[in-house]
């Protein structure tokens, strides 16, 4: 069996691991989804309400009943929206932060790479400089401070883009680059690294001698090589530009995942937290696995 | 990419008539079942009671009933309907759907909170209680198509506001009948309020129409409305600064730290709100086990050092627990600030000049600036004044609603939002088996003064005997001692928008409210 089939084989495992684990580590948390400012009208309205979740049950039939919906496909009902299962908030959601999170990623990738490529060939001069301040500025300005910033700016000072909500285009402009803008920084960090590295190595040396244009030893014999950081970096990268856009979804007052994150650990919605723990956890698996396939495909010293 | 965003952004809208920022996501729009304030606001665009509020002052005034007559004795209630009152997919309300509306929320298994405020209605409580398994007993019948008679165990003054909240909004059978809980969600909802849902999208936007079904649908004067969720009230400010947004409704989704100044714009608006900041002591350990020491407590804090200094938005410091003006009433002055008494009382309590009293913790929620300081400020007033140190002891929201309620704690932030214009509202909190009161306090006298008030058929005496009662509560016993009185905010532009009014109960019907054109 290829090693990827093996990981691949792995993942319904690392799932059952990832949901028996926070799911007992949810209940072990004080305070529950059921404790309110309001106490139920009576006792018997907070017993229906506790028995229309099955929370009446001992928690390990919870437990079971649980697993058994999941592997149906089911994440169950939501804890804190009563009128939403948890398939629902996700269905709703999960496609607003991907398409975030592709546009960052594409930010990051587009200005990233020519950044960090440009920086490297002009090694030494004011544009290299220029441009490593600006890429030390975008690694260290974190998105909290960077999003209000650009809303100030260009929503309330200068009235080029909405402040927030997502709509028409022009709504995603300053989100997209508030995400994608500390990416880039750090994409065109590693790209300018890859391309010192190989720009010194000796097959670009021989590539040269054998009379080659400069243009094409760069393009055939320096990017290809110097991608190879940036791809095992573009894995993670896009777990943290789908997973990471809590706080610019709440900056912008999208309607992303972002927000249940953080909420639906604070409002107790057990299944909620489930649902998100499970679905990342799939991302990730995939994402990393798609990263290692690219990196065996553009680099043949790992295939060996 | 392209792609990906345009089916993730709606269809590219048009900016609706009046937009509305909301606060956070409801948790349910279902009058009967929801509880917060985001929710009910969308449950009052779509439904509407029998009677509704008056948005200058938020009194009762005709809704889906054109009229009602009151028995002599005040415990009979009929209730005409309009005969035009319809659902926005056309069906008429009739008299029968009202009082099985009325049936479902009393029944434990809908398990709605608020199925509390039919326990003037006969039979209400017993059925809440699980103690009557029928529903049908519930003093509710229709007389013919057009007339339900209410019939309560007590005269209740304010039970025709209570008829235009939430939970006695009627719902529509048919619909529960066939969705059952997820009926909210059925396309197309059948409303009975100014407006009908468009749309529903979690963490954005409720997008409504005019429903011209409504009774009344002649006054209402937008066409659109969107009602946004959100629960950054940065973003929320911005959105409202930049035009974006015509009306903030909640105070919770203005920044707390700009309150004060934002307070002196002419587009927000501050008014007296029907809330009370206090302390909850637990009565059931040492030391708080003994009056003497809760009530040096409550009299060594100069409650004006928090609203002068804190809050700052003009609140009004009070030892009570119900607001002054709560239904007309004057609660009593409370304990207020005396620190020589206070010394005296914790010297005879065994705890001369503090010594020897047990360390103890303030417990309150994380999240807001102002709780955190009034603790430092409690604090600060307990050694100056007493010679007691208290650790401050914050927690997260839920961890602190349930230690609260496991009473494990020693003295722990408080506070109640009114649902109605009167003091039982508030009062009946402490109760000896209510669950809201959380502080082991159990006192007969007590539960009889409420029961002597709530049979209390002469306004004025009632008032009287629900004085003594929160005399009683905070300047003889002292479970509780007030803080101050909530001020509300909301933001609107008065050139932009019209029929919204401050008022105490902070009501603004969706019927009244429209854009102003320039």
């Amino acid at each position: 069996m290829r090693p990827w089939m093996a990981r691949v084989a792995l993942i319904p495992v690392l799932l059952w691991v990832v949901a028996t684990l926070s799911f007992f580590l949810l209940r072990a948390v004080p305070g529950g989804p059921f404790d309110r400012e309001r106490a139920a009208a009576s006792r018997e309205v907070e017993a229906a309400l506790k028995a229309r979740y099955h929370w009446d049950e001992p928690l390990w039939r919870q437990y079971g009943r649980y697993l058994g919906s999941v592997m149906r496909g089911d994440l169950g009902p939501s804890l804190k929206y009563r009128n939403h299962s948890v398939n629902d908030l996700l269905g709703q959601t999960v496609p607003v932060s991907l398409s975030l999170g592709a546009m960052a990623f594409g930010v990051a990738i587009g200005l990233g790479i020519p950044l960090g490529a440009l920086t490297a060939l002009k090694r030494g001069g004011w544009a290299d400089y220029a441009a490593a301040g600006l890429t030390l500025v975008g690694v260290c300005v974190p998105v909290f401070v960077l999003g209000p910033l650009l809303v100030l700016v260009f929503g309330l000072w200068l009235g080029w883009f909405p402040v927030a909500l997502w709509g028409p285009w022009q709504n995603a402009v300053l989100p997209t680059l508030t995400l994608g803008l500390y990416f880039a920084a750090r994409v065109a960090r590693w790209m300018r690294e890859g391309m010192l590295e190989v720009l010194r190595s000796p097959h670009v040396q021989t590539a040269r001698a054998k009379g080659l244009s400069e243009t094409a030893v760069i393009l055939r014999h320096v990017v290809p090589v110097a991608l190879v950081p940036v791809i095992s970096y573009t894995g993670p990268m896009l777990a943290d530009l789908l997973t990471g856009s809590f706080v610019v979804e709440n900056v912008f007052q999208i309607p992303g995942t972002g927000a249940f994150f953080i909420n639906s650990f604070f409002s107790r919605d057990y299944t909620m937290m489930m649902g998100m723990v499970l679905f990342y956890s799939v991302l990730l698996q995939v994402l990393n696995l798609m990263s290692d396939l690219l990196l065996r495909w553009v680099d043949p010293r790992i295939r060996s | 990419m392209v792609g990906a965003w345009v089916l993730t952004s709606c269809s590219l809208l048009e900016r609706a008539d009046l937009v509305l920022h909301n606060g956070p996501e409801p948790e349910t729009i279902d009058p009967q079942i929801l509880t917060g304030q985001a929710d009910g606001r969308i449950a009052s665009a779509l439904f509407e009671g029998l009677t509704r509020f008056n948005p200058t002052n938020g009194t009762a005034m005709p809704g889906l009933a054109s009229h009602w007559e009151i028995s002599g004795d005040g415990l009979s209630y009929t209730f005409f309907l309009r005969p035009e009152a319809r659902w926005s997919t056309g069906e008429p309300m009739e008299a029968d759907e009202v009082v099985w509306s009325w049936r479902r929320a009393v029944t434990p298994a809908t398990a709605a909170d608020y199925a509390s405020q039919f326990f003037c209605v006969r039979n209400g409580r017993a059925i809440v209680n699980g103690e009557l398994r029928d529903a049908s007993r519930l003093g509710a019948e229709a007389l013919d198509a057009h007339t339900v008679r209410v019939h309560l165990e007590n005269p209740t003054p304010y039970f025709l506001e209570l008829m235009a909240s939430r939970v006695f909004f009627p719902v529509p059978q048919r619909a529960v009948e066939r969705w059952g809980d997820h009926w909210i969600r059925a396309e197309p909802l059948p409303c009975s309020g100014p407006y009908e849902l468009l749309s529903w999208r979690v963490n954005d936007r409720f997008r409504l129409r005019r429903n011209p079904q409504y009774w009344d649908a002649a006054q209402v004067m937008a066409e659109r409305i969107d009602i946004l969720s959100g629960d950054n009230p940065s973003t929320a400010l911005n959105l409202f600064l930049n035009g974006e947004v015509d009306l903030i409704s909640d105070r919770k989704i203005i920044p707390g730290e700009l309150g004060p100044e934002l307070a002196r714009r002419p587009d927000f608006h501050r008014f007296d709100y029907l809330g009370q900041d206090f302390i909850r002591f637990n009565t059931t350990r040492k030391p708080f086990y003994d009056a003497r020491v809760r009530r040096a407590v409550a009299m060594s804090l100069d409650r004006s050092r928090i609203t002068a200094r804190i809050t700052r938005m003009g609140e009004r410091p009070s030892a009570a627990v119900t607001p002054a003006g709560t239904g007309g009433y004057q609660p009593p002055a409370g304990l207020s600030y005396d620190p020589v008494t206070a010394r005296r009382l914790l010297a005879e309590a065994g705890y001369p000049e503090g010594r020897g009293f047990p360390a103890i913790e303030y417990t309150f929620n994380v999240g807001s600036r102002i709780y955190e300081q009034t603790g430092v400020e409690i604090q600060s007033m307990l050694r100056e004044h007493l010679g007691i140190r208290v650790e401050l002891r914050p927690l997260e929201w839920k961890t602190y609603l349930a230690e609260m309620s496991a009473l494990n704690y020693d003295f722990i932030r408080g506070s109640w939002v009114g649902d109605y214009d009167d003091p039982m509202t508030f009062l009946d909190c402490f109760l000896s088996d209510s669950g809201n009161n959380r502080t082991g306090w159990k006192e007969v006298r007590y539960d009889r003064l409420l029961q002597a008030a709530a049979a209390e058929a002469d306004p004025q005496r009632r008032l009287e005997i629900l004085r003594q009662a929160e005399t009683l509560l905070v300047e003889e016993a002292v479970p509780v001692t007030g803080l101050y009185s909530h001020v509300g905010l909301y933001a609107a532009d008065p050139r932009k928008v019209g029929g919204i009014w401050p008022n105490r109960m902070d009501e603004h019907p969706f019927f009244s409210m429209r854009r102003i054109r320039p």
